[in-house]
């Protein structure tokens, strides 16, 4: 047991972690620059909503969602958050 | 073969496990969900079956395109739920296990509201066993108030059939809508089971009490059965997009701030029934064939999740995210098929979410629903992040927390790689599964478009994941509980009862004992002169009467005379 304990694993190398994290943001730079490339089909009909053709739309949009969502959610624990054994 | 009814197998056979050794109910457990789906094979659409029963005429099958769909769902969910529960010797978990399977597949396959209450709660009676079997006061205080709100849906049910049977004379198991009392109490009944917002409480207060395997067994069924008899029943309920749309947003927050990693998966379970029920209220068409596509695919990768879960949990007897971390290192298979199952219900392409959600939202497109589709995105986004990212990362990333363990039992693995390999077969060949929905399909995933935008849209939610704990503005995962709607009847209605008591009781005992002392008294004036010793108790002489006698003819006399 203790062998495997000491064992370097893949993600306890701290450079590698950061090398990931670094291609994760070229990644996500080049998914965002296909909009410049491809023409893209609107789920709704025109005129509808006009921003869903915009440079980045849906890019911006998780991103900022999942931003709203956790600062909500941390905010949200100031009422709700109690003890584990609050309703023992 | 095929005039077995199709739950014969599940129910029946479950039923006979407790009596097998050992050995011959596991192998009974991997068998008896094969044959189930081998004798459902064999059913024919248009296929019918009735049973005389206490003058009624029972519709027991009734098999068409959406109820073989259930069927052959469910007997995939029992298959890998059994298999997941082999190494259990527990002949209780086995039995109900298949038993709860069987009522979910005689509830699909009912013609008629009758049956179909007569499974309903054959679904509450048997799946308690699986939070039971956990044992300690908890389990059996979780799965006592869970049997109640079931038992109380199944009533709901039972009202609404009877009235419905008055005024139509019919008990037939078709489109109902919502536009009398009866057919609303039957929609209310079937909201309990479907964890509508704030009748949700029992699923996240329940999957996570159930033991490691129950969990899995509780997913498959119940809500799914619901959902079925939502689009059987109430298919283009415009109410059920809004509904829907609430089911899909709200447990997203709750998802975030839980600490416990599979109640954070049923809060996730809500979200993405949320999408179902949208679907179903988009109606016939593309809406329905969406929303069972995706219930078809959820059952299966939320089953995955919860095997995923139930496996860490039974290997560390750790469950909250803040104890748990690093176990990439000890079970890399079950991470593996953990993060295929998250990548399932985060609708990455290829995976089985992308073919199904994605139908529901461009129902509602197609629609016009602008705001619910904008909500759908917002959970789209948001279920990646909570279910894709954070379980995976806090489970088997994130810190060490420095546990070492056995990976799964071999039974679990291939439980969850069958699963798993379900997961990226259905999504990267979704004709499969289209040809066996409702309604003929006319749309395709795949386009250039669809795949770069969702792939978009989740590259930059988890940019988000990855920005929010890079700043520590990510919350922690802490040691604690969120409060949620049955805060109502756990805590407030206990302690308004207890207030009640509080002032009740002094004002029922002042009453009780002023009362008391009033009645003491006049019995003790009653006594005093009525006693043996009172005053009118007593003999009086001749001689004494007389003397009144004479004084009242003095007064007499004077007075007269005057």
């Amino acid at each position: 047991m203790a062998e495997t304990k000491n064992k370097k694993h893949f993600f306890d190398e701290i450079r590698t972690v950061h090398r990931l994290i670094w291609a994760f943001f070229v990644l996500c730079a080049l998914l965002v620059g296909l909009d410049l490339v491809f023409h893209r089909h609107l789920s709704f009909e025109e005129g509808v909503l006009p921003a869903e053709g915009w440079f980045g739309f849906y890019a911006i949009y998780g991103f900022v969602a999942c931003v709203l969502l956790v600062l909500a959610a941390t905010q949200m624990r100031k009422v709700l958050m109690r003890g584990e054994d609050y309703y023992e | 073969m095929s005039s077995l009814h199709p739950a014969f197998f599940l129910l029946f056979g479950g039923l006979l496990l407790p009596l097998l050794p050992l050995q011959a109910r596991r192998v009974a457990l991997v068998l008896l969900p094969l044959i189930g789906l081998y004798n459902l094979i064999g059913y024919d659409v248009g296929a019918s079956q009735t049973y005389a029963f206490a003058g009624y005429e029972l519709h027991i099958v009734r098999a068409d395109k959406l109820s073989l769909l259930f069927g052959y769902l469910f007997h995939i969910a029992a298959f890998l739920a059994g298999l997941y529960a082999l190494h259990l010797k527990d002949r209780l978990q086995h039995m109900t296990g298949f038993m709860y399977a069987g009522a979910a597949v005689g509830a699909v396959f009912a013609g008629d509201l009758l049956t179909l209450f007569i499974f309903w709660e054959l679904l509450a009676i048997t799946s308690v066993f699986q939070i039971w079997a956990r044992g300690g006061t908890k389990a059996i205080n979780t799965g006592t108030r869970y049997l109640l709100i079931h038992i109380s849906s199944g009533l709901l049910l039972l009202v609404g059939t009877a009235l419905h049977y008055q005024q139509t004379g019919s008990l037939a198991l078709n489109h109902l809508g919502i536009d009398t009392w009866a057919t609303r109490l039957i929609f209310l009944g079937v909201g309990v089971k479907c964890a509508f917002p704030l009748l949700h409480t029992w699923l996240v207060d329940s999957y996570p009490e159930a033991t490691p395997t129950g969990t899995v067994f509780l997913s498959a069924f119940t809500t799914k059965t619901a959902v079925y008899v939502l689009a059987r029943c109430f298919a283009g309920t415009e109410y059920l997009i809004y509904i829907g749309g609430a089911m899909a947003m709200f447990p997203i927050f709750y998802a975030v701030i839980e600490n416990d990693l599979r109640k954070v998966l049923g809060y996730s379970m809500i979200n993405q029934i949320g999408f179902m029920v949208v679907g179903v209220g988009l109606g016939p068409g593309m809406g329905v064939n969406g929303a069972v596509a995706h219930a078809f695919n959820d059952v299966i990768f939320k089953g995955l999740l919860f095997m995923s879960m139930g496996a860490v949990l039974y290997r560390t007897g750790k469950i909250n995210g803040s104890d748990l971390g690093g176990l990439y290192k000890s079970m890399p298979w079950t991470c593996g098929f953990c993060i295929v199952g998250a990548s399932s219900i985060s609708a990455f392409p290829l995976f089985s979410g992308f073919i199904s959600k994605s139908m529901i939202m461009q129902a509602a497109a197609n629609e016009g629903h602008l705001a619910i589709w904008l909500m759908l995105l917002f959970a789209s986004a948001g279920v990646f992040h909570h279910a894709g990212i954070k379980i995976p990362f806090f489970a088997f990333f994130s810190h060490d927390s420095g546990i070492r363990c056995e990976e799964a039992p071999r039974n679990m693995l291939w439980a969850m790689g069958i699963g798993a390999t379900l997961c990226i077969a259905i999504g990267s060949f979704p004709q499969y599964l289209y040809g066996l929905l409702p309604y003929p399909v006319d749309y395709e995933p795949y386009t250039t478009t669809h795949v770069v935008l969702q792939l978009q849209l989740l590259f930059f939610s988890a940019l988000a994941f990855v920005i929010l704990k890079l700043t520590n503005l990510y919350p922690p995962e802490l040691r604690s509980l969120n409060i949620d709607v049955d805060w109502s009847h756990r805590k407030l209605l206990p302690s308004a009862a207890r207030l009640f008591m509080q002032i009740a009781t002094p004002l029922r005992d002042g009453f009780i004992n002023g009362g008391k002392r009033l009645a003491f008294a006049l019995v003790e004036q009653v006594r005093q002169h009525h006693g043996p010793t009172g005053i009118f108790a007593r003999t009086w002489l001749t001689s004494s009467s007389v003397l009144v006698v004479i004084i009242f003819l003095a007064l007499y006399l004077l007075l007269y005379f005057q």
